[in-house]
């Protein structure tokens, strides 16, 4: 059994003092007889960036559903902090609330729309606060779910493919979207994907999912600026892709 | 000399030559179309607005119908002419018999499809939010849509006597079915994936009714709204013609026996138009709750 607080045992100050976002003891999730998610140990720290890996089917979404609180039939023990928000791979904004009342949805009404407007200026959709989600193009509207997890200032922030609908160019200006947002509010965060460049690039530890069970955790140690071209990142790479049974081409 | 230069290679540029070099293909292409043209909509012979060219149709028919009548083709008493329905409908309105029995009319049918509406309505979001109100309400309100609603007009009358009641009961009860069945669908059709992303932005139960489950139904809703209008006064004709002291129904069953076609084609008319009223009315109220839909500035 291979857990967070193992590898981090070296940095012992840092295990001492920080606090846990997610903890999961045995989680399990059955569908009809077929174990989707055999026994998954799993720590997030405060603040911590968590990519999780895994082929189409491995129980991602499963297992980042099961955070959300979205599925009273899980198994084990899995704790996870109060405010939590999900951005999920479609947007899910209310077809009939424009963009600013889809943010606040669900706030208490005491400054809401206020936070709201700061919440879409900061994801740059100031312009389009009284647009129908219909009218959205797919990164704006993925920009707006974003927006709306992050009003609610979520200690906990779960990601189930928010990218995996994106063109290639709207998707690295989310990357870095993203990044510049995680650094300022600091949630902690699991991104689940199944792009390996996006897990490497983002995260402080990439976890992979196969079987069930979660593999060694690989903590992502490259310098600021994260490059492609980086020999590191490119063995991390080939390391993550066969850890997904895929030759590198 | 200048001018020379130009006129020289002019003529060549227009064969292609001198201009971009034409890719290595197969022979010559077709010839292009112009896209912008593509879907401009096709100039017509008569140069009227549309509303205009459409109302055409419907004047040639009626005068057509006028001809028939005045070269007496077709007889008062089959079939009244444009003129004669006119001068029956200024008739009945200067003397104020027209406005009581529309007014008696409208009455009911709106005291009906009020009774009926909000019936089907609370039933339907009974039966879709709740288990036990599924289970309880659903099975019966399909065993009840099968009953054919003029059939229950002898029963009606037993019931509830001649009065307004039984007219007015009869149009709540075939209007609150299809209410029901188009908002419970919609209820229980609304997306889970929403419903989801709303539990996830910390709605309660209450708050996923109000901001999820409702809104996503409004649409279905509306359709049931259609179907009743449309059923409101069909019932509505029927029960006047059978049973009645005023109505349009009423008006029209008294000329029967007159062979007033002229006072029948009238009520004919009016029901048309009201008919054509409450479908507006539906209209714009889609406009209003459905401008997420087309992207409307929403009237705001
Ligand atoms: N509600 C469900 N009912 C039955 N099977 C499900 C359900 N949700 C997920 N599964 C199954 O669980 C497995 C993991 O699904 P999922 O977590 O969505 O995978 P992914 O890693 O692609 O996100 C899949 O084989 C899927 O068919
Ligand atoms: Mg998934």
């Amino acid at each position: 059994m291979t857990t967070a607080s193992d590898t981090d045992k070296d940095t012992a100050a840092h295990t001492a003092t920080a606090e846990l976002a997610v903890s999961a003891r045995k989680v399990t999730r059955t569908f009809a007889g077929r174990e989707v998610l055999s026994g998954i140990d799993l720590d997030i720290f405060r603040g911590e960036f968590v990519a999780l890996l895994g082929r189409s089917g491995s129980g991602k979404s499963t297992l980042l559903r099961a955070m959300a609180g979205l599925d009273p039939e899980t198994g084990g023990r899995l704790l996870v902090p109060r405010r939590r928000a999900v951005v999920f791979q479609d947007h899910r904004l209310q077809p009939w609330k424009r963009v600013l009342e889809n943010v606040i949805l669900g706030l208490p009404r005491q400054g809401a729309r206020d936070r709201g407007r700061a919440a879409l200026a900061e994801v740059g959709l100031t312009d389009h606060e009284r647009a129908w989600p219909g009218t959205l193009s797919g990164g704006e509207a993925q920009r707006a779910a974003l927006a709306r997890a992050l009003v609610r200032e979520p200690e906990l922030l779960l990601l189930d493919e928010p990218f995996g609908a994106l063109d290639a160019l709207t998707r690295l200006r989310m990357h870095a979207l993203l990044r510049e947002l995680c650094a300022v509010h600091r949630p902690a965060v699991l991104l689940v994907t199944h792009d390996v460049d996006e897990a490497i690039l983002l995260a402080d530890r990439v976890l992979v999912l196969t079987d069930g069970r979660i593999g060694p955790p690989r903590t992502v140690d490259l310098p600021e600026g994260r490059r492609r071209t980086d020999p590191d990142f490119a063995r991390l790479r080939g390391d993550l892709l066969a850890e997904l049974g895929v030759a590198e081409g | 000399m200048p001018d020379a230069l130009a006129q020289a290679v002019a003529p060549s540029s227009l064969t292609g030559d001198g201009g971009a070099a034409r890719p290595p293909g197969p022979g010559p292409g077709s010839a292009l179309v112009d896209a912008v043209a593509l879907n401009k909509p096709r100039r017509t012979l008569i140069p009227l607005p549309r509303p205009v060219r459409r109302l055409a149709g419907p004047l040639l028919l009626v005068l057509v119908w006028q001809l028939l009548g005045t070269f007496g083709v077709v007889g008062e008493r089959v079939l009244a002419p444009p003129s004669a329905v006119f001068s029956a409908g200024w008739e009945l309105t200067r003397t104020g018999e027209l406005t009581d029995h529309l007014l008696a009319s409208l009455t009911r049918v709106a005291s009906g499809l009020a009774l009926g509406v909000s019936a089907g309505l609370v039933i339907a979001v009974v039966a879709g939010l709740f288990r036990l109100g599924d289970e309880l309400l659903d099975s019966t309100m399909q065993v009840l849509r099968a009953l054919p609603v003029l059939g229950l007009l002898p029963l009606v009358i037993i019931w509830f006597g001649v009065g307004e009641t039984p007219k007015i009961a009869l149009v709540a009860f075939g209007t609150a079915f299809p209410v029901y069945v188009n908002t419970y669908s919609a209820i229980r059709g609304v997306d889970h994936r929403l419903v989801e992303s709303g539990r996830t932005a910390g709605l309660g139960r209450l708050g996923l009714v109000r901001h999820v489950i409702l809104p996503g139904a409004v649409p279905g809703f509306l359709v049931g709204l259609r179907f009743a209008l449309t059923g409101a006064w069909l019932i509505m004709i029927i029960a006047e013609q059978l049973n009645a002291t005023n109505g349009i129904g009423y008006l029209m069953n008294q000329a029967q026996s007159w062979y007033r076609t002229d006072i029948i084609v009238l009520g004919l008319l009016i029901y048309g138009l009201l008919g054509l009223g409450a479908d507006a009315l539906v209209r714009l109220l889609e406009r209003r709750l459905l401008s997420w839909r087309h992207g409307f500035e929403g009237g705001a």
